[in-house]
């Protein structure tokens, strides 16, 4: 059911955990539908003065599909551009995996959004 | 590579070595067809009658009685399709009126839901927090007009056991009642899909009171693709299949001798008592010590059903907080085999329709963790899900934003 890459991001999530002194944190799903994720994220700008991703942890409640999706994200959004990061869409994110099953897409949806809603919370932060 | 430990026996068994050893000369040596006059014919005709018998005899009904099919969800399309649309040429035009639960399988689920789409009126009877429906809750729904009454013996989840024999008993009375009143509406027919319930139930059809039953091998040691239905003499029945004649038309299909033999078998091993007595005494020790374990070394844990009347091969949880795929999976890679009632491990979004039946929250329900055992399950099976357990429930805690 679920490709050898997922079996591994489930096995062995990178960047799983919390960032104390996050500079942006987000949090997407409800308890209802089964999957909770979180993703805190830190900032830095180059010399550019353009907005990197210089960490980013997720914690995650839901299915192996749900924890894999967040530990991929964080792993390709590491290191990005902010606003490029912005860009990885549910279907970059179930790619990257090798594929989910149809059903489980929804999941990948979560860590687009989550991703999505803790860079608002950075910018909010930031224009303050 | 791990040991693997397998505590799904709800979801299918392993053959028992008696059952296997039945069934092999009927692969390679004595392969013909039952239905063929030859010597071949004859020898397979002679094991299919023999298989006929031991079912008839675990169930206490005549071997005429017992029709082989490809597993339970056939017997259960069978026995409430073919019972109502037999009615149905018999009442033109009147009212028809089902009984069944929100917590069966689904092999008597959808048949129900199709009748609806076929104008029969459905009536979907809701167990309470323990996972049990009374007497009294089903009186209460009883038309003038219901003809048949579908109600599981065993809920494959939760492990409850229905009364089955006391439903039995009303739908006598309530016959009794229509026979002797003037209008002589039709009588009520009961079925049950007693497939989760042969391993550790009284499945006499006499006590029971039922007029159908329906009964898979794999649940019981045997082989896959294999099942049977128990259709009382007398009782309406159109067939849903139509084919070579064999079964009396009843089900027609060349006959899976091989299976029926290992169904027959497998069939034969439970119907002595006092084995049958002394196994369960020993899975329900092993039952009663994991939920005893469980509920002592991990916090925030659900019993899911009542513990009273429940099989002694079913332990069901929810662990808040944990997801219950992820259990799985976690588990799995432990070389440890469970199951779970959350979505994401049901192909659709919901979560299981049975856990949603007695009340539990779908929040909840995501964690759930059903574990079953069966008469080769050991003492070191169980140690090695009690170990692996704590931490991985432990691990998917530490993991998730809700604290």
């Amino acid at each position: 059911m679920y490709t050898e890459k997922v079996l591994d991001h489930f096995h062995h999530p990178r960047n799983q955990g919390v960032i104390e002194d996050a500079d942006g944190v987000g949090q997407v799903g409800n308890p209802v539908c089964g999957d909770i994720m979180k993703i805190y994220l830190k900032i830095k700008k180059d010399q550019a003065g353009q907005e990197i991703i210089d960490d980013i942890k997720f914690e995650t409640l839901g299915c192996g599909a749900a924890i894999a999706t967040s530990s991929i994200l964080t792993e390709m959004a590491k290191g990005q551009l902010l606003v490029e990061a912005l860009k990885i869409g549910k279907l970059d994110i179930a790619k990257e995996l090798g594929g989910l099953p149809a059903p489980k897409l929804h999941c990948s949806i979560l860590a687009h959004e989550g991703l999505a809603a803790a860079a608002k919370d950075y910018y909010e932060q930031a224009a303050k | 590579m791990t040991k693997k430990i397998y505590l799904d026996n709800a979801a299918s068994t392993q053959v028992d070595p008696e059952v296997l050893k039945a069934m092999l000369p009927y692969f390679s040596e004595e392969y013909g067809n039952a239905s063929s006059l030859h010597y071949a014919g004859l020898d397979n005709r002679v094991a299919v009658d023999r298989a006929q018998a031991q079912v008839a005899g675990f169930l206490g009904c005549d071997k005429a009685e017992i029709y082989f099919t490809s597993g339970a969800t056939e017997s259960d399309n069978m026995a409430i399709l073919g019972v109502i649309e037999a009615i149905k040429n018999k009442v033109q035009n009147q009212k028809i009126h089902v009984i069944t639960t929100k917590y069966e399988h689904d092999a008597v689920l959808e048949p129900c839901r199709e009748l609806e789409k076929r104008g029969v009126d459905v009536t979907y009877l809701s167990p309470d927090s323990a996972g049990l429906i009374t007497v009294s809750q089903l009186e209460a729904v009883i038309k003038p007009e219901t003809v048949l009454v579908s109600i599981m013996y065993v809920n494959n989840e939760i492990g409850t056991v229905l009364p089955i024999a006391e439903f039995g008993e009303l739908i006598a009375k309530v016959n009794q009642k229509r026979k002797n009143s003037s209008a002589k509406p039709a009588k009520i027919y009961f079925h049950t899909d007693a497939t989760q319930a042969l391993n550790a139930c009284d499945c006499q059809v006499n006590k029971l009171g039922v007029d159908l039953l329906s009964l898979s091998g794999h649940k019981i040691h045997g082989p896959k693709g294999l099942g049977a239905l128990y259709l009382k003499k007398g009782t309406p029945f159109k067939p849903i299949m139509f084919g070579g004649h064999q079964q009396a038309n009843i089900r027609p299909g060349t006959y899976n001798v091989t299976g029926i033999v290992g169904l027959g078998k497998a069939i034969e091993l439970l119907s002595d008592k006092d084995k049958k007595a002394e196994a369960n005494k020993k899975i329900k020790e092993l039952r009663d010590y994991l939920v005893s374990e469980v509920t002592k070394k991990i916090s925030g844990v659900l019993i899911t059903g009542g513990m009273e009347k429940r099989i002694p091969a079913s332990a069901s949880f929810i662990f808040t907080g944990a997801e219950g795929e992820s259990l799985i999976l976690m588990l799995s890679e432990k070389g440890l085999a469970v199951s779970t009632g959350s979505a994401c491990s049901s192909g659709s979004l919901d979560p299981s329709h049975v856990l949603l039946a007695i009340g539990i929250k779908p929040e909840e329900a995501h964690g759930s963790l059903r574990v079953t055992l069966s008469r080769f399950t050991t003492q070191a099976d169980i140690d090695a899900f009690l170990k692996e357990i704590g931490p991985i429930v432990s691990k998917l805690r530490a993991m998730s934003p809700i604290k």
